[in-house]
């Protein structure tokens, strides 16, 4: 049996317990003439939870630990001499294979005769361990029912508790995407902390050259893993960015909130917000086909030698990309600006524009500065612009005409192609990506301070 | 109410309330003429035509139920309807004897000549200091910091707040009490030495005696400038002003020496209101 049909079938037991419960708690009613603590539909509701929810704990546990249990059993059954010389790695991969061949999916090479035979052994243990889950499930199913059942009473507060079912249920999904998030941190701080084993974090964080090699070189041959030309690549290209996209997206948002007329306010702002929707690949090549060329003819033009693939090129694309989120977000705060001090600056006389600079962008600044940050933080973590655009020279220079590299350039080229996750080649990706995670949490911590602030003076 | 005054008699001779609540003031020259003035929200007409003319240094209070046109009239005085968009005036409207709605108008100098406070006190997120400051820097009133200095303290003398603020002019405005943000925004308009001070219900968000504060300091300033109020409270009206309008559904119906209005008005629908048969 599937497990899909599994849980298909656990869902129509469940909806016949619902039925039972309801017809249950009115048959109570009539008997002892009396009315029930809770409305029919609680009663149903309860025995199907008591009928359904142990099963499906049991069956997510059980998902969990059997293919563990199985695979212990079958390590052990296999000829100890046989193993005895494996590494870790090298028994995860045999069980990967053996795995693969009792689900009858094909392996490189057909499979070695102690592989068939544990793959055999393997696909009878799973048949077991399927046969007795059903069975364990449908017991249990069937014993919630009947308690639940049986428990029916004028007395038993159904609603309550099915109110508590439902509190539960939805702390346990805000808990997931927390736990998700504690989940991925911790993982790249063990593997950070892997790396920082073969490199030291002074080396790390201080080193000036960035020469990884490749790990098929040869151990000996460490590299050097400085993080600072890629870090300085990524504030020279996002700042070039911000350079863009402040000004526009800021005087953009002025235009749209205080001069517009609703009608092109309706048409000009949803195609603003289009700019964000468009893939970051596209800007990419967009970058690669059309700003680089344009602006490598135009340094020739004046005599500046700029490379089609530079640190202005991503920069250019990525201010474009990140001016809706500036403008859309300031759009929003200066419109919270109340209008009572617009027209407070109106009524002594201020013009238009005085109004605008003096008291409404003073009074909307930590919002504002808020949509600044967050759109940084949308900067520095930006890869296919910068992977295809900026030309992939992780060399510390200050000059934006320049290729450059970025940090999350960097972790795309550690990662793509043959990896091997003991290497500190692969293994600086984690420490690159948390060093990002770590700037751009900075970065959206300190903005969401400063835009609670400034909406507390107003609210 | 004194309801032995005979309908012809003069009005200076009635008081109001028993005391002398108001000086008498020798009605002055014109200061501001509206003719027939008309205010339309898109299709909705909001004020059908006034007539009405505001002396110098007079008190001028707008009473009436809520939704009467008062304060859209009142936003007509300086231009402050300009800022809706689906706001129209027609009609005239002078001040000393020019129209304010003429294209060749400049709205910035019309409304340093015809300040504005509004309802709910709105301090601009400033300092203090600022705040009074902000105008006369506009008009560029002071050549020197010296002389900006004197016009903030001289503003927030005359508004009663001096002493109150002296010692935290670089705090922020929007710290102070409701009544003390009220007194900060009528210096604010002070400063930048106006003719006439609008007033849109400058007490209806205060409590009592920030109230009675503020209503202090009107009459004082009624000496040096000329003050329109709107005010939703009729004892308010009877205290302060020199002259009372009433408006109803976008009509003046009737506008009179404050204590004719209270005690002897020609006008039923006056009579109703101010006796509280409804509004």
């Amino acid at each position: 049996m599937t497990n899909l049909a599994l849980i298909a079938t656990l869902l129509m037991i469940m909806a016949l317990a619902y039925h039972l419960g309801l017809t249950r708690s009115r048959a109570v009613a009539a008997e002892h003439d009396v009315r029930m603590h809770s409305r029919p539909g609680y009663y149903g509701t309860l025995v199907a939870l008591w009928c359904g929810l142990p099963a499906i704990a049991l069956f997510l546990l059980w998902s969990f630990l059997a293919p563990q249990l199985i695979d212990m059993l079958v390590t052990q059954q296999v000829p100890a001499e046989f193993v005895a010389g494996m590494s870790e790695r090298e028994l995860t991969t045999f069980l990967r294979r053996v795995t693969a061949l009792a689900n009858e999916r094909s392996v490189s090479g057909g499979g070695s005769p102690e592989e068939l035979a544990a793959a055999a052994h393997m696909a009878r243990l799973q048949t077991f361990e399927n046969l007795s889950l059903v069975a364990l499930m449908a017991v249990l199913a069937v014993t919630g029912l009947v308690y639940a059942r049986r428990n029916i009473s004028p007395q038993w507060r159904a609603r309550n508790q099915v109110e508590r079912v439902i509190t539960i249920a939805l702390a346990a999904s805000s808990g997931i995407a927390i736990f998700t998030t504690v989940g991925i941190v911790l993982s790249m701080l063990g593997e950070t902390l892997k790396f920082f084993t073969f490199i030291s974090p002074a080396e790390f964080f201080l080193g000036t050259t960035w020469n990884p090699r490749f790990s098929t070189s040869g151990t000996d041959a460490q590299g050097e893993f400085g993080l600072l030309p890629l870090l300085w690549g990524t504030m020279m290209v996002s700042a070039i960015a911000l350079l863009i996209a402040i000004p526009v997206g800021l005087m953009t948002a002025i235009y749209m909130a205080e001069y517009a007329p609703p009608w092109l306010r309706n048409v000009a702002k949803p195609m603003i917000e289009i700019l964000a929707g468009i893939p970051t690949i596209v800007y990419g090549f967009f970058a690669l086909m059309v700003i680089g060329p344009f602006l490598s003819n135009f340094g020739d033009l004046i005599g500046i030698n700029i490379r089609t693939t530079s640190a202005l090129t991503a920069g250019i694309a990525m201010g474009i990309m990140i001016i809706p989120f500036v403008s859309s977000l300031s759009d929003d705060i200066i419109t919270q600006v109340p209008k009572s001090l617009r027209d407070g600056a109106l009524g002594l006389g201020a013009t238009k524009s005085e109004t605008i600079r003096q008291v409404v962008l003073p009074a909307a600044l930590p919002g504002i500065v808020g949509a600044f940050l967050l759109a940084a933080s949308r900067a520095i973590g930006e890869t296919m612009i910068v992977v295809l655009a900026a030309g992939n020279n992780p060399v510390l220079h200050a000059n934006p005409f320049e290729a450059v590299s970025t940090i999350t350039v960097t972790i795309v080229n550690q990662l793509t192609g043959d990896m091997d996750f003991a290497s500190p080649q692969s293994l600086v990706a984690f420490a690159l990506g948390l060093t990002l995670f770590v700037i751009t949490l900075g970065l959206n911590v300190i903005a969401l301070v400063v835009v609670r602030k400034f909406r507390q003076q107003y609210e | 109410m004194n309801t032995s005054a005979q309908p012809n008699m003069p009005a200076s001779m009635v008081s109001v309330g028993g005391g002398e609540s108001r000086k008498s003031k020798s009605t002055g020259n014109v200061k501001m003429s509206a003719k027939d003035v008309k205010v339309f929200y898109g299709d909705a007409q909001a004020i059908n035509g006034i007539d009405i003319d505001i002396y110098e240094n007079e008190v001028l209070a707008f009473i009436g139920p809520s939704g009467c046109g008062k304060s859209t009239f009142l936003r007509c005085l300086n231009r402050m309807n300009d800022t809706i968009d689906i706001c129209r005036v027609e009609g005239e409207i002078t001040l000393d004897k020019k129209d304010i709605y003429a294209p060749d108008r400049d709205v910035v100098l019309l409304r340093a000549q015809v300040g504005i406070v509004f309802q709910k006190p709105n301090p601009f997120p400033k300092s203090i200091y600022e705040n009074i400051a902000y105008g006369p820097r506009l008009h560029g009133l002071a050549k020197r910091k010296a002389e900006l200095d004197d016009i903030v303290e001289s503003s927030l003398r005359r508004a009663g707040l001096w002493d109150e603020v002296k010692d935290r002019l670089d705090q922020p405005g929007t710290g102070l009490s409701g009544g003390q943000q009220q007194r900060l925004c009528i210096a604010r308009t002070i400063a930048v030495s106006p003719d006439i001070i609008l007033m849109d219900e400058p007490c209806s968000a205060l409590d009592p005696i920030a109230t009675g504060k503020v209503e202090q300091l009107i009459d004082e300033l009624s000496e040096s400038y000329t003050i329109v109020m709107v005010t939703h409270n009729m004892q308010q009206a009877a205290r302060v002003a020199d002259r009372t309008a009433f408006f109803h559904m976008g009509d003046l119906i009737e506008v009179d020496r404050t204590d004719t209005i209270f005690t002897n008005p020609h006008n039923q629908r006056t009579h109703d209101y101010i006796t509280g048969r409804y509004g």
